[in-house]
């Protein structure tokens, strides 16, 4: 009988709508982050680094970037005879043809995935968060405390609090209650969204609440068990963990990584974060280059300046441009005398000659300032920007737009272009 | 087969503990991926490495097949070392000898024809070029041949004159003074059973070199031609050789050629961060590897994987291997510092007229 004492459920799907045209193609996870890695990078790594070598991948949203990312888990060292990382998409059953209809839902479908595995314990993650953890001690914790349940949750300031999920456990770690846009929170301990379930109760709960429409770990799930007397337990952790679930988060998680000692080490021996990336080739720097305080990733070319920036693999900065406080993922062409400044520039994009990025004034974008703001300007995947273009703060350009797209050759602080057939 | 056995001296220490074919090269790479990337890009399936001098750097950087593309149900790659059998109990005697030493292999495979090639020159070449001209030439043996600027030192190659319609007609192995500037770059195509037929007959005299035992003693007997390789091609084993191949590709056009055209280089995966440029680090035309932190001033160097340059550093039309540490206030120029290397604080190396060889394993300490 195959046996893993604890498998992984990794829950990929996640729209990430709040990075606007960045997860227009692509679910959050599928996003790139610190030059060459993925989101999703870090959950599979943090696995294969606890020893966890069974993995379910769950996707809904936009999988296909996931699925070419993943492959059959080369990199992660996640290609195994037994176990090894799956890809589960949603498929239709029989009876009544139901989607994804939430986070547990998309678990409950995978239910005889599990059970094949004949699993102890379940891990719950999320493939949408940036940290280093090792999940092995989690689960020690979740046997030493004969729990059902282990929530895992890190602490948040208290005025921030609101915007959490916030757990109260008792002097033993015994959760006793959860708590939603509290006025007064109870505990300063906001939930992850990683989950060790003992398996029968998981699976319990899960066929219990199969009717549920929406069913969600967090709104469903998790107070089912707590309703139904559950030992669940809560697991503080105190290190780097990042949702980076708004452009302005996500821009300063990349610039954190440019620090002398950042929080999050990429360099460390230990607990290495591994990516696929076909980009061998090293990087070149030519003699009219400049850089400073930035990272950069194999095989791309600098012939301008690059300051303060995070730059993915394969990207080429043209002479003469200067790249200040950008993150600019992988393959990225920057042609010549370009000035750009607190943008974030999707993959694949190409940018002419004599392009301005981030003049202006910060005027608060016009359609979606929930979204764009902060100053940033962000290009969409695959985008073409022509030559001679100035673009504004708090702006979202997407698609291959040409110069006639633009009044006077400018798109102005606050405005957004998005060329047929992309979504805002 | 790729014949990744051999030692070469004038590599100095930088062979001391590995093997020519293990030498890194071009940041990211090792010499033998650019041979090995060619086999795969020409869609060959079945590919044995043969190793024998200081194999172990070799044999770690082949411990998997998958980054060629090698993991095949069909085929493979094969790591032949020297082993000891009932007939047997000689290190391979020769290029000749080290392929009689496994032709149970090659007798066993169905493929018609064999490429054979060495682990230490890069280049790019689809060997079914190679092999179109071999088979409309109607040769014995096709040699890929080179044509060295007039400048270049032909003698430590072999030297190949060919008559009109490229056959070769003389062929000299390192010759003292070399009488032509067409070089053999040690990449030959035949006949599988033309192959096993040579070694076997050569081996039976007690000889055990493919070059002057069979090449050159056969050179009036059998139909050998010389096919012309127009791409860039360098072999890397001096330290001159090695040092001028890397410094090649600070050129654009070496660049595009190996890392942007369509068919890539491929190597292991080394799995580490992308480089990272401190506040105050000055990089002036310079490749560098992943994984390294620079703080100080690099021009004209090419530094491999996770380098870590200290402040106010200054390298100079240097090569630094990989995982090297270099102390604050170091000054490195036109030397090639060995791998695993960590220089302390305040040292000065200058290659004054040849580059010069550095190697200095001080205690690391690490944070």
């Amino acid at each position: 009988m195959i046996k893993k004492e604890m498998i992984a459920m990794l829950l990929a799907g996640g729209q990430g709508s709040r990075l606007g045209v960045l997860t227009a193609k692509v679910a959050k996870p599928a996003v790139s982050f610190g030059g060459k890695y993925r989101i999703i990078d870090f959950p599979l790594s943090n696995c294969i680094n606890s020893g966890v070598d069974t993995v379910g991948v769950v996707t809904w949203y936009q999988p296909l970037r996931l699925n070419t990312h993943i492959g059959i888990g080369i990199p992660w060292d996640l290609d195994r005879n037994i176990g090894g990382v799956t890809i589960l998409s949603p498929y239709e059953k029989n009876a009544d043809s139901e989607w994804h209809t939430g986070t547990a839902n998309a678990i409950y479908q995978n239910l005889d995935y599990m059970e094949s595995f004949h699993p102890d314990y379940v891990l719950i993650l999320s493939g949408d968060h940036i940290y280093k953890m090792d999940y092995e001690v989690m689960l020690s914790f979740h046997k030493s405390h004969k729990a059902d349940v282990t929530v895992a949750a890190m602490p948040v300031p208290v005025e921030e609090a609101h915007r959490f999920k916030i757990v109260v456990a008792d002097r033993e770690g015994q959760i006793t209650r959860f708590e939603e846009k509290a006025e007064k929170p109870g505990s300063h301990l906001a939930s992850m969204g990683i989950y060790i379930f003992s398996w029968p109760v998981l699976k319990d709960a899960l066929i219990q609440l199969s009717r549920q429409p929406d069913c969600d770990f967090d709104r469903h799930i998790i107070p089912y068990c707590h309703a139904n007397g559950r030992r669940m337990s809560l697991y503080e952790y105190n290190g780097y963990w990042k949702d980076a679930g708004t452009l302005d988060s996500y821009w300063k998680a990349n610039m954190e990584l440019i620090d002398i000692i950042p929080e999050l080490n990429l360099y460390e021996e230990y607990w290495k974060i591994y990516t696929n990336c076909m980009h061998l080739p090293p990087q070149y720097i030519s003699q009219e280059g400049v850089v400073d305080r930035s990272i950069i990733s194999n095989g791309s070319e600098i012939y301008g300046e690059v300051h303060s920036s995070v730059l993915g693999a394969g990207v080429t900065i043209g002479k003469g441009s200067v790249i200040r406080d950008s993150v600019i993922m992988r393959d990225v062409e920057i042609g010549e005398d370009c000035v750009i400044e607190k943008a974030i520039i999707a993959e694949n994009v190409g940018i002419g000659d004599r392009v301005v990025i981030g003049i202006g004034s910060d005027i608060p974008n016009r359609m979606r300032p929930d979204i764009y703001n902060g100053g940033l300007s962000v290009i969409g995947e695959d985008s073409r920007i022509p030559s001679g273009v100035q673009i504004g703060k708090n702006t979202a350009v997407s698609g291959r737009t040409s110069a006639a797209d633009y009044v006077d050759r400018v798109l102005p602080s606050g405005e957004t272009l998005i060329k047929a057939g992309d979504r805002a | 087969m790729i014949l990744a056995g051999g030692n070469s001296t004038k590599m100095q220490v930088l062979t001391a503990k590995r093997a020519v074919a293990a030498m890194p090269v071009a940041s990211s790479y090792r010499a033998i991926d650019f041979s090995l990337s060619n086999m795969t890009n020409s869609h060959i399936q079945r590919v044995a490495v043969l190793t024998q001098y200081n194999a172990r750097s070799l044999d770690a950087h082949l411990n998997s097949a998958k980054w060629w593309d090698f993991g095949r149900k069909q085929g493979g790659l094969y790591v032949f070392t020297p082993t000891i059998t009932a007939e047997n109990g000689y290190w391979y005697r020769g290029t000749a000898d080290a392929i009689y030493q496994n032709l149970d292999f090659l007798k066993k495979c169905h493929e018609p024809y064999v490429v054979i090639t060495s682990g230490d020159a890069v280049y790019k070449l689809d060997y079914n070029k190679v092999l179109e001209y071999h088979i409309a030439k109607k040769a014995d043996i096709t040699v890929v041949v080179k044509e060295l600027e007039e400048t270049d030192d032909a003698t430590r190659f072999g030297t190949v004159r060919m008559n009109d319609s490229a056959r070769i007609c003389d062929f000299e192995e390192k010759p003292m003074v070399a009488n032509s500037h067409i070089v053999s770059t040690g990449i030959y195509v035949l006949r599988r059973r033309q192959l096993i037929d040579l070694i076997e007959r050569c081996v039976e005299d007690e000889r055990y070199d493919f070059v002057t035992d069979i090449l050159i003693r056969h050179k009036n007997l059998k139909k050998i031609y010389g096919y012309k390789l127009s791409g860039y091609w360098n072999n890397i084993s001096t330290i001159g050789a090695y040092y001028q191949t890397n410094m090649d590709f600070l050129r654009p056009e070496i660049r595009n050629y190996f890392f942007r055209e369509y068919p890539v280089v491929y190597s292991k995966v080394s799995d580490l961060p992308p480089a990272k440029y401190n506040p105050g680090s000055v990089v002036k035309n310079c490749l560098v590897g992943s994984g390294s932190i620079i703080n100080g001033t690099v021009e004209n160097s090419v530094l491999f994987k996770k380098v870590f340059a200290g402040n106010h550093c200054v390298i100079k039309n240097s090569i630094i291997l990989n995982d090297v540490y270099l102390g604050d206030y170091t000054y490195i120029e036109n030397c090639i510092v060995e791998s695993r290397s960590t220089i302390r604080a305040n040292t000065r190396h200058v290659g004054e007229g040849d580059v010069k060889v550095v190697v200095e394993k001080n205690e690391r300490y690490l944070i």
